[in-house]
């Protein structure tokens, strides 16, 4: 009698235990910076996905370690029959089918599309055009203003105020607005950043918008996201670049399409002058 | 009945002190050497790891004793910026070369291999002590670079280039980064003396009767380990060579052209920094696994005999190694997925990647069904053992997220990642040198560790090791980046800065229970309770050599197998184990 109480009693604190653990990790969710791009769902999506599968696996995998301990740690003797060959066939076989299933499947049906679109598809044509050049420590921004165009830059050109070693004899180069650390977008346009690096490895990170693109000197990197919600998001770099990587924050302004407009034209407006 | 087999009759030569503890070329003395060494090395890379903590949790204290220590980098008791940088990269190599490398594989590879075989030792014992002997200078070389100009190298242990190309990037980017080149190529030069050694030893001087499919799952992982590390270790060789010649010599393979550095332009033209990822990967994700692999063989080996039932699954799980083996050397991709990589080849690598969580998996469940119908003996190593299944469980399903390309847009180079891979090679592996260790500790010194001691420490590890690494995972999740000297300023993070507090408190705890078991390991060398030949009642060859075996293992004559590892719970047997000497005949036929 005293025995199954307490059995029921260790029954009823695992079960707590493990319904405590998988309200955790399905309220993990809410770690996750709110997302504010369009495609940034789908990666929530995957994320959720994985979360809800590899957390149930974790629970039912610890409950049978957890049982299997408690229940043979007390066995009077050995089991006198050997597994045969059909039980350890069949407990290859189904986590065999199983981890095709969820694993294969998840990157399948919800990774591939969400990826896909992201990084093959070409960006529609009313896209705004913005080059995110990283340096240590910090971001260039470039327009290609008026004319659609970026102007030529050469390295060597490089100077204290001339970041990216623009060729101002380039025609092109008259109109481009300049920026530091600092993006402003419309909300729900597509946004084409082309990232470039100056010198060494960095990693275009907007936490809000499920964007990672590391920036390869030598490399011109082309990717496009909708940002979907106004408002200031942080930039940082997620790939070690000198002792102030962790200081190279900057802000992604996402507002109105009129704010942007008129921001536009402030821009021009200074650089005319 | 193994009277023959344990005769102690010495077959070599007296030797001198020298020749038998230091310049030895017996595979156990060379074996404890790499032990301990690696543990010396894995207390090192502990403490780094606590002064990373103290930095992320407090980064504007001023810690007065610190500056004494470390006069440069933590000037006036703050940490300096490429100071952290170097405790990190240090951490990480120390960690990974130095310490799992060593007293997992070479430790335990070296003492396991020639006892399991049922050899007399290598099949190249000049060979194995030198490749001890050139670990030695690795490790010096690499302790050295904290006290050159501009300090270690501070370029992560992945050392991507430009960064770790160019002098003039980073205060770690000079003399430290070269010395620790040098060091990483000395260690792969002597991870392949000793792979070679593996690989001879296991196809050619296996005892009479020891076919492949009698080798315990310790000595098939470090086959295929070793198999791995010659096939995929000279790629980081050779990339590590044309890095210093890219330092040094003024090439340019991994250097494009325009680089501007330190305000001036740099000469090179046409390299990529691409290339040394690739290279740096093709033996990175290998290595993983060559850390993996034998401490999925030695759990196997140490949770058989205290579960009193054989493997589940032996020949799956050989087959699931090689596998995993294979799989290995086709996806180092998935650390690129946002490098810059076309992306096609993205979804390629996505998909192999995630197919290695089948056999991984299934060696998961084989591993929970070895205990089924047993009867368990919850010795410290039993408790490590099956702490390892947990870890393996835990880590293998962060990967699912990592190995995703969707999902590793949000989750690259950030804590999750570092959660994830401190679960698979820090722990699945560290708990299986601490199971490794109490197992084998009385056949490597003919005494036990304190079983006490063994299981304060066993809770001492896993629960802190949960609070340190899960956190670090939902750390990740909420999209905090690694490698970070203070992360502060970033209001995205807001939310979740009690984490980091709380990965300090656990860490800190970590390292306070393995003061148990150095203590442990230091009184039981003197103290500890005598151990003969079979302590534990297992089957595999070591065990029928005397504890500690003599130099040349089994006396005369050398034992012969007669059936395969694992014969535990057998009804027909007196006892209920029949080790793998006892000839067919002895067991008495079924009534």
């Amino acid at each position: 009698m005293k025995d199954t109480k307490s059995t029921l009693g260790v029954a009823l604190a695992v079960m707590v235990w493990f319904i405590g653990i998988g309200v955790f990790v399905l309220g993990a969710r809410r770690y996750l910076p709110p997302v504010a791009s369009e495609h940034g769902k789908g990666i929530d999506v995957m994320l959720f996905y994985l979360l809800v599968t590899t957390g149930t696996l974790i629970v039912i995998g610890h409950l049978v370690l957890g049982y299997f301990v408690f229940r043979f740690s007390r066995a009077a003797r050995v089991s006198p029959t050997l597994p045969g060959a059909t039980a350890q066939r069949f407990w290859s076989i189904a986590p065999a089918i199983l981890m095709t299933v969820l694993a294969e499947g998840g990157v399948l049906v919800l990774g591939i599309p969400v990826f896909g679109q992201l990084y093959t598809e070409d960006p529609p044509a009313d896209a705004v055009v913005v080059e995110v050049t990283g340096e240590q420590f910090t971001w260039n921004v470039r327009y290609p203003g008026a004319d659609g165009e970026f102007g030529r830059t050469d390295p060597a050109l490089i100077t204290d105020t001339n970041a990216l070693g623009v060729d101002e004899s380039d025609p092109a180069a008259a109109d481009d607005i300049h920026e530091l650390a600092l993006i402003y977008v419309p909300v729900n346009r597509p946004v084409k950043v082309r990232l470039r690096s100056k010198d060494v490895l960095h990693s275009f990170y907007l936490p809000h918008h499920r964007i990672k693109q590391d920036a390869v000197p030598g490399m011109t990197i082309e990717l496009w996201f909708v940002p979907t919600r106004e408002g200031e998001f942080e930039i940082a770099c997620t790939e070690l670049c000198g002792f102030g990587h962790y200081q190279m924050r900057g802000f992604l302004r996402v507002v109105s399409d009129e704010e942007f407009e008129r921001w536009l034209g402030e821009k021009r407006e200074a650089g005319r002058r | 009945m193994t009277q023959v087999a344990t005769a102690e009759t010495p077959v070599h030569e007296k030797q001198s002190f020298l020749s038998r503890y230091v310049f030895s070329t017996d595979h156990k003395v060379i074996g404890i050497q790499y032990y301990l060494t690696g543990g010396l090395m894995g207390v090192l890379g502990a403490l780094l790891a606590g002064l990373i903590r103290l930095q992320l949790t407090w980064p504007t204290t001023q810690w007065n004793l610190l500056a004494k220590i470390f006069p440069t980098g933590m000037e006036g008791g703050f940490m300096k910026p490429e100071f952290y940088l170097a405790l990190v990269t240090m951490h990480g190599t120390i960690m990974i070369f130095f310490f799992v490398s060593l007293a997992l594989v070479s430790g335990f590879g070296n003492y396991l291999i020639p006892l399991q075989v049922g050899a007399r030792d290598m099949a190249f014992p000049f060979l194995n002590m030198l490749s001890y002997w050139t670990i030695v200078p690795a490790i010096l070389i690499a302790a050295a670079s904290f006290f050159v100009e501009g300090g270690a190298a501070g370029s992560g242990w992945t050392a991507y280039p430009p960064l770790s190309a160019v002098p003039s990037a980073a205060p770690g980017s000079g003399l430290g980064q070269t010395l620790w080149l040098l060091a990483v190529a000395l260690f792969i030069v002597s991870f392949t003396m000793g792979s070679l050694n593996y690989v001879t030893t296991v196809v050619n001087l296996r005892a009479k009767g020891m076919s492949m499919m009698r080798l315990p799952l310790t000595v098939w992982s470090l086959l295929i380990a070793s198999i791995i590390a010659l096939l995929a270790f000279p790629a980081l060789t050779a990339a590590a060579i044309m890095l210093l010649f890219d330092r040094h010599l003024g090439t340019s393979f991994y250097l494009p052209a325009g680089l501007f550095i330190a305000g001036k332009v740099l000469p090179n033209t046409g390299g990529s920094p691409l290339l040394w990822q690739h290279l740096f990967w093709f033996l990175g994700h290998p290595e993983v696994y060559v850390l993996i692999l034998p401490a999925l063989g030695i759990t196997f080996d140490v949770l058989v005999p205290f579960a009193r039932r054989p493997a589940f699954g032996y020949r799956v799980t050989v087959y699931c190694l090689v596998a995993i083996a294979f799989l290995s050397m086709v996806v180092w991709g998935h650390h690129m997925f946002v490098s810059g990589m076309n992306p096609l080849v993205g979804e390629f690598f996505s998909i192999g990647t995630l197919l290695i969580t089948i056999p991984s998996t299934i060696i998961g469940v084989n591993m929970i069904a070895s205990l089924w119908g047993g009867k368990l003996r919850l010795t410290s190593a039993a408790l490590f053992a099956i702490g390892t299944i947990s870890f393996f469980g835990v880590g293998g399903m962060g990967g699912l997220f990592l190995g995703n390309a969707a999902a590793d847009i949000q989750l690259h180079d950030t804590a999750f990642v570092v959660g994830h891979f401190h679960f698979m090679i820090g722990g699945v592996t560290m708990l299986a040198i601490f199971s490794g260790s109490y197992y084998w500790f009385p056949k490597m010194f003919g005494r036990k560790l304190s079983e006490l001691l063994g299981k304060l420490h066993f809770w001492m590890t896993i629960v802190p090791f949960y609070g340190i690494f899960a956190t670090m995972h939902f750390y990740g999740l909420a999209g905090a980046p690694r490698r970070y000297y203070n992360l502060s300023q970033y209001a995205f993070l807001e939310g979740v800065r009690w984490m980091p507090i709380v990965i300090t408190v656990f860490a800190f705890t970590l390292l306070a229970g393995q003061l148990l078991f150095l203590v442990n390991l230091v009184r039981s060398l003197w103290a500890g309770e005598k151990a003969e030949a079979n302590p534990w009642e297992a089957t595999t060859l070591e065990w029928s050599a005397p504890s500690p075996p003599p130099h040349g293992n089994w006396g005369e004559n050398e034992p012969v197998v007669h059936r395969g590892a694992y014969e535990y719970g057998n009804p027909d047997a007196k006892e209920d184990f029949v080790p793998q000497t006892v000839p067919a005949l002895k067991v008495p036929a079924h009534s």
